[in-house]
């Protein structure tokens, strides 16, 4: 029993934050360990040697050298490093914006890292909801439509939508901003559009890059109660981040340093050895 | 993404920038213009001649058997003319027989015409067209009479000096007086107004209601033929089908009765509406091309223009894309969103040139004499037209956004 900053015993913690359904490192390692075999459906991240280059006028840099990266369904995430890490390009990875060099990236029990564009778009769609540091929302659309938007791609029928962008905005506490535009919103209520955004195609996983980024203190500590709230509700959430303190709000924090997983721990231990 | 979907939005953008919007359709809204337009005025015209102009100067289904051609389309050489005037003139034995070989069913009327001075005690002298003709020339011209009555066959066979008059004849001789009953004089005879034609209009500025006409028989024929000599034999045949039969059956007896050997042409003119609306057509075709020609080249400069703000719209959007990207846009649905956007807009413009080009063809034809005729075809051309040209004009921008890749994209600023 490792007693944590906040003087209460690790066990209540865990019972309270879901730290318990935390894969274990040696879990990871054996699925890491069996290349080219498709991990089962609870793995919803699975990385095997993922490499990114890239051409930048002559000289190569290698963004990526070789990530093993293991996501269990429900898993809260922050992956964190500074900025030269890789992390940018890991994210666009795992978000199917990119494909890499070399590796594979299973998603959701689908291997995708050699996939079509088309393809993609369409994984993006199904799998994956983002939540970005410029929030990235439509500006001349109603919130309301912004987060009808993924479901336009969806082919999802026009009365549908509105109901389940109503859907995803009541979850994010915006049903009384629905009728306004981006700009007729605060920091903080774009972010939680965005998260509706994210959210209404339930996608297996929910990507953040410094979702953060933009906002005032107050305003990120209310975004990372959304998060934990989503988290607590069994969503799957990857946060990309460079502040320690945000990455904290995860219950596992890995952290990248030049290509490659410097180290992949629980909150506590995270927390106890940045000084949190 | 679905089509309806595309549309509003490309409509919304539309309304966003509606100054830009404008000066990027102008090329396409004049184009749009000028097409219906000239479109309009063409296709006014040959209705014209079609309907007005072979029915009322011809008459529908119907031959003249003349010495010579009445309507002379193009240039007639000097040779032509001097072998016309070489031809002998039509008499009362020609249209006997000529009449006889007309299969049954077919009605005729001679035509004798000429343009006269006529006067009256309520009106000065002024110059009409007087025709001496035969009781069915009404049927066969399709003139109905608005007041007063045709001349019977026995004053046709008698000659009684009685006329029908149109409404210009009326309104200039007899000024505010029922006409029926009045004398008018021509060519030093005095006859008597049975009937009134109704209004005709006229074809190509050349009045049809500016004429009288009598009994053949009468001495009207004295005033527009001295000689004694018949102008032309007017044929209706029942159907279309049947006028060259009946052209036929009349060559055969003409030639026969002319004696003349199978080498030499005819020394007679059968004439139909056809020679004068080939001409037409021709001509039609003519200013449809050049009339086309232009505005063409506005359509061209309109679509360069749309393809100049798509590829800027594309620019600016850049971000909008990469996000589109990002939640599941495929390359489709942002190649067809900035297809439908600048279709919607190049149509829009189209509407725009649409109506301005029905305005502008009803100005012209209420300034000038040229009809105009909006052809149903010629608006849907038009919006094809439009759909055509945003297509194409934004087909380079629209797949340059649809290869974007979506993190340089979201990158922009």
């Amino acid at each position: 029993m490792i007693p944590n900053t906040t003087g209460e015993r690790v066990d209540d913690a865990l019972a309270t934050t879901g730290e318990h359904s935390l894969s274990t490192t040696a879990e990871r390692k054996a699925i890491v360990e069996a290349p080219g075999e498709a991990p089962t459906k609870d793995w919803v991240i699975v990385t095997r040697g993922l490499k990114r280059e890239y051409d930048m006028g002559g000289e190569i840099v290698r963004a990526l050298r070789g990530v093993d990266l293991v996501i269990r369904r429900n898993e809260y995430v922050a992956i964190m490093g500074p900025s030269g890490s890789g992390k940018s390009t890991l994210m666009n990875l795992i978000g199917c914006l990119d494909t890499p060099n070399e590796g594979e990236y299973w998603l959701n029990g689908t291997l995708v890292s050699q996939m079509s564009d088309d393809a993609l778009a369409r994984v993006r769609n199904k799998e994956i909801g983002f939540v970005f540091q410029t929030f990235n929302l439509l500006p001349r659309a109603t919130a309301l439509h912004n987060v009808e938007l993924p479901l336009v791609y969806a082919g999802v029928s026009a009365d549908e939508r509105k109901r389940r962008a109503r859907e995803a905005l009541d979850r994010v506490q915006l049903s009384d901003r629905m009728d306004h535009r981006p700009n007729e919103l605060s920091g903080g209520q774009r972010q939680r559009v965005a998260i509706a955004r994210a959210l209404v195609n339930n996608p297996s996983i929910l990507l953040a890059d410094e979702p953060t980024g933009n906002l005032d203190s107050q305003t990120s500590e209310e975004i990372m109660k959304v998060f934990a709230g989503l988290a607590s509700q069994g969503q799957t959430v990857i946060m990309v981040t460079h502040e320690p303190d945000i990455a904290a709000h995860a219950r596992r924090v890995v952290v990248l340093r030049d290509g490659l997983i410097a180290s992949d721990d629980r909150r506590a231990a995270f927390a106890a050895r940045m000084g949190l | 993404m679905p089509f309806f979907e595309a549309i509003r939005l490309a409509l919304s953008q539309i309304r966003v920038q509606k100054l830009k919007s404008f000066f990027t359709l102008l090329g396409v809204v004049i184009g749009v213009m000028f097409l219906i337009a000239v479109v309009s005025i063409v296709e006014g015209m040959s209705r014209y001649v079609e309907e007005d102009f072979a029915a009322k100067i011809i008459g529908k289904n119907t031959f003249s058997f003349r010495r010579r051609p009445d309507i002379n389309v193009g240039n007639v050489s000097d040779e032509t003319w001097r072998e016309y005037s070489r031809r002998p003139r039509i008499y009362e034995a020609d249209v006997a027989i000529a009449r006889g070989a007309l299969p049954p069913g077919t009605v005729s009327a001679v035509e004798n015409t000429t343009f006269a001075y006529a006067n009256s005690q309520y009106g000065r002298p002024r110059q009409v067209q007087v025709i001496a003709t035969e009781p069915d020339y009404f049927r066969i011209k399709s003139y109905n009479l608005t007041n007063g009555r045709l001349f019977s066959p026995q004053e046709a066979q008698l000659g009684t000096p009685v006329v029908v008059i149109g409404t210009e004849v009326a309104s200039h001789f007899f000024r505010g007086l029922d006409p029926i009953g009045r004398e008018l004089r021509i060519g030093g005879n005095t006859f008597t107004v049975i009937g009134l034609l109704e209004k005709q209009g006229n074809v190509f500025g050349f009045s049809l209601d500016r004429m009288v006409i009598g009994p053949y028989k009468s001495t009207l024929s004295r005033v527009t033929n001295p000689r004694g000599d018949i102008d032309a034999l007017v044929v209706q045949a029942p159907t279309r089908e049947m006028i060259g039969d009946a052209m036929e059956s009349v060559r055969e007896v003409m030639r026969g009765f002319r004696r003349l050997p199978p080498a030499r042409p005819d020394n007679f003119a059968l004439e139909t509406s056809d020679a004068a609306l080939s001409f037409f057509d021709e001509l039609k075709g003519k200013l449809i091309l050049f009339g086309t020609a232009l505005p063409a080249i506005g359509l061209v400069v309109g679509a360069m223009v749309i393809m100049n703000i798509m590829l800027v719209a594309v620019a600016e959007r850049t971000r909008e894309i990469g996000i589109r990207k990002a939640l599941g846009a495929k390359r489709r649905d942002i190649l067809s969103q900035f297809l439908v956007e600048s279709a919607t807009l190049s149509v829009c413009g189209a509407a725009i040139g649409i109506g301005l080009g029905i305005a502008l063809a009803k100005v012209v034809a209420a300034v000038s004499p040229l009809p105009a005729s909006v052809a149903p075809w010629s608006i849907a051309l038009a919006l094809l037209v439009g759909a055509g040209v945003g297509i194409v004009a934004g087909m380079y921008p629209a797949s340059r956004a649809a290869r974007l890749d979506p993190i340089t994209a979201l990158r922009q600023e």
